[in-house]
C-alpha cells in the first residue's frame, strides 16, 4: 500500500518536473527541473528494479547532461536564442507530435509479449557469456554488436562537436583557488577508482562501462572547470587516441571472434571474460573522454582560441 | 534486533527533519548566502543520520563502509561546492543580505 502511495508520488513527481521544465519560460530554472527529473527517473528505475539503468540515468542523464545543457546555456547569455518562444502554430504541431509519440510508444509498450520475454532464454545462457550480470552479458555479448555500434556513435558525436567549433579550454587557475584545488585533489582519485570499480563489478553486478565511464566523464569536467583543459590541446594525439580506443578495441575484438569461432562478436566460451573485460576497459576510457569532449563542447584549442568562441566571462579573477 | 530496528528508525526521522528543516530554509531564507549556509549543514546532518540508521541495518560491515564513504565523499564535495559557489557570487558583487534594508 505505502508501496502504491511512493510510486504515484514519484509518477506524478516526474511528470510535474517535466512539464514545468518544458513551460518554464526561465531557462536556467527549466534546466534546474530538468536535473531534478533525471534525478526521479533514477529512482524510478531503482523502484523498476532495473539498477544499471538507474546508475546510468542519474549519472548520464541527470549529472553529465544537466551539466551539458548548463554550459550550453551560459554560452547562449545574451543571444536572442536564449529567451523562449512559446506560442503559436509551431508549439501547437509540436504538441500534436508529442501526443502522437506518446499514442505510439503506449501502444508499443502495450502489445509487448507476456511477462518474462526473453528473461529465461538470457538467464539460462548465462553460464555460458562469461559474465554473471545478465544485464552485462545482454550488452557485451548476447546483443555485442549492438553496443560495438553505440560505441561507434559515440566517436561520431565527437567527431561531429570537433567539427563545429574550437572550444575554450581556460577555466580556473588553480594557484589562485586553493578550494578548487583541494577539491579536485581529493576527487579526481576517488573517481578514478569507483570507476575502475564499477568496471569490475559489473561482471557480477550493477555497473559496467558506461556507469564507470559517466564518473570518469565527471572527473573530466571537474578537471575542465579547474583549467586542466589547456594540457588537453597540447596531448591531442593521446586525446584521440583515447576516445578511439573503445571502438578500435571493439572493433578488433569482433572481428577477431568473426575469423575465430564464425561470429561477429561470438567470444570463445573459454575466455569470454577477458574479451567483455577488455573491450569495457577501453570502452570505459573513451567513454569517459567522450562525454567530458562533448561538455568542452568543440576541439580544444588552447587559451589562444578564446578570442574566436567560448565563454570569456568567467577567464576574470578577483 | 527489534531494538536495533527501532533506534534505525528513529534516526531516519531525525534525518528526515534536517532535510526538511534544510529544505526549508532554501525555500525561505532571503538570499544565497543563507540558503547556501543552511542547506550545505543540513543536508550534510540529515544524510549522516539517514545512512547512520541505514548501516545500523546493512548485511556486511563492507556496505557500512560504503555508506561511510559516500557520507564522507559528500560531505567534502558540499563543503569545497558551497565556497566555490559563495566566493563566485561575492566576486560578481551579489551582497550579502541585511535586516535594514528590507
Amino acid at each position: 500500500m505505502s508501496a502504491a502511495l511512493f510510486d504515484a508520488l514519484l509518477v506524478l513527481t516526474i511528470v510535474a518536473l517535466a512539464w514545468r521544465a518544458l513551460a518554464d519560460p526561465d531557462l536556467f530554472r527549466a534546466v534546474i527541473r530538468f536535473i531534478a527529473m533525471g534525478l526521479m527517473m533514477a529512482v524510478a528505475w531503482i523502484r523498476l528494479q532495473a539498477p544499471d539503468v538507474a546508475l546510468a540515468e542519474a549519472a548520464v542523464g541527470s549529472a553529465l547532461t544537466g551539466a551539458l545543457v548548463l554550459s550550453g546555456l551560459a554560452r547562449m547569455k545574451g543571444s536572442r536564442a536564449a529567451r523562449r518562444d512559446c506560442s503559436g502554430a509551431a508549439t501547437f504541431a509540436l504538441g500534436l507530435l508529442a501526443l502522437v509519440l506518446l499514442a505510439v510508444v503506449g501502444a508499443a509498450a502495450l502489445s509487448l509479449p507476456a511477462p518474462g520475454g526473453l528473461t529465461a532464454e538470457a538467464l539460462g545462457a548465462l553460464p555460458r557469456s562469461g559474465v554473471t550480470n545478465p544485464v552485462t552479458a545482454a550488452l557485451l555479448n548476447y546483443r555485442g554488436y549492438d553496443t560495438l555500434l553505440e560505441v561507434a556513435v559515440l566517436l561520431l558525436a565527437v567527431i561531429a562537436v570537433w567539427s563545429l567549433d574550437v572550444a575554450w579550454t581556460g577555466g580556473a587557475d588553480l594557484e589562485r583557488s586553493p578550494m578548487l584545488a583541494m577539491l579536485l585533489r581529493l576527487v579526481l582519485p576517488i573517481l578514478v577508482v569507483a570507476a575502475g570499480y564499477l568496471l569490475w563489478i559489473g561482471a557480477f553486478a550493477p555497473g559496467g562501462a558506461f556507469q564507470g565511464g559517466a564518473l570518469l566523464a565527471g572527473g573530466g569536467v571537474l578537471a575542465l572547470l579547474g583549467g586542466l583543459g589547456k594540457r588537453l590541446a597540447r596531448h591531442e594525439r593521446a586525446l584521440r587516441a583515447g576516445l578511439a580506443a573503445g571502438l578500435l578495441v571493439f572493433a578488433g575484438v569482433a572481428g577477431g571472434t568473426l575469423g575465430v569461432t564464425g561470429e561477429l562478436v561470438g567470444y570463445p566460451e573459454a575466455s569470454a571474460k577477458w574479451w567483455i573485460l577488455l573491450i569495457e576497459s577501453a570502452a570505459l576510457v573513451s567513454i569517459g573522454l567522450t562525454l567530458a569532449s562533448l561538455y568542452l563542447g568543440g576541439r580544444p584549442g588552447g587559451l589562444d582560441a578564446a578570442t574566436g568562441s567560448g565563454n570569456p566571462e568567467s577567464t576574470a579573477h578577483d | 534486533m527489534p531494538v536495533i530496528e527501532a533506534i534505525s528508525l528513529a534516526l531516519l526521522a531525525a534525518g528526515l527533519a534536517f532535510f526538511i528543516a534544510g529544505t526549508a530554509a532554501l525555500v525561505r531564507f532571503p538570499d544565497l548566502y543563507c540558503r547556501l549556509h543552511a542547506v550545505t549543514k543540513a543536508d550534510n546532518v540529515g544524510l549522516g543520520l539517514t545512512l547512520f540508521a541505514l548501516a545500523l541495518r546493512a548485511d556486511s560491515a563492507l556496505d557500512v563502509v560504503k555508506l561511510g564513504l559516500i557520507w564522507v565523499t559528500v560531505l567534502i564535495a558540499s563543503a569545497s561546492v558551497c565556497y566555490l559557489i559563495a566566493n563566485e557570487a561575492h566576486r560578481r558583487g551579489v551582497r550579502p543580505w541585511t535586516r535594514t534594508r528590507t
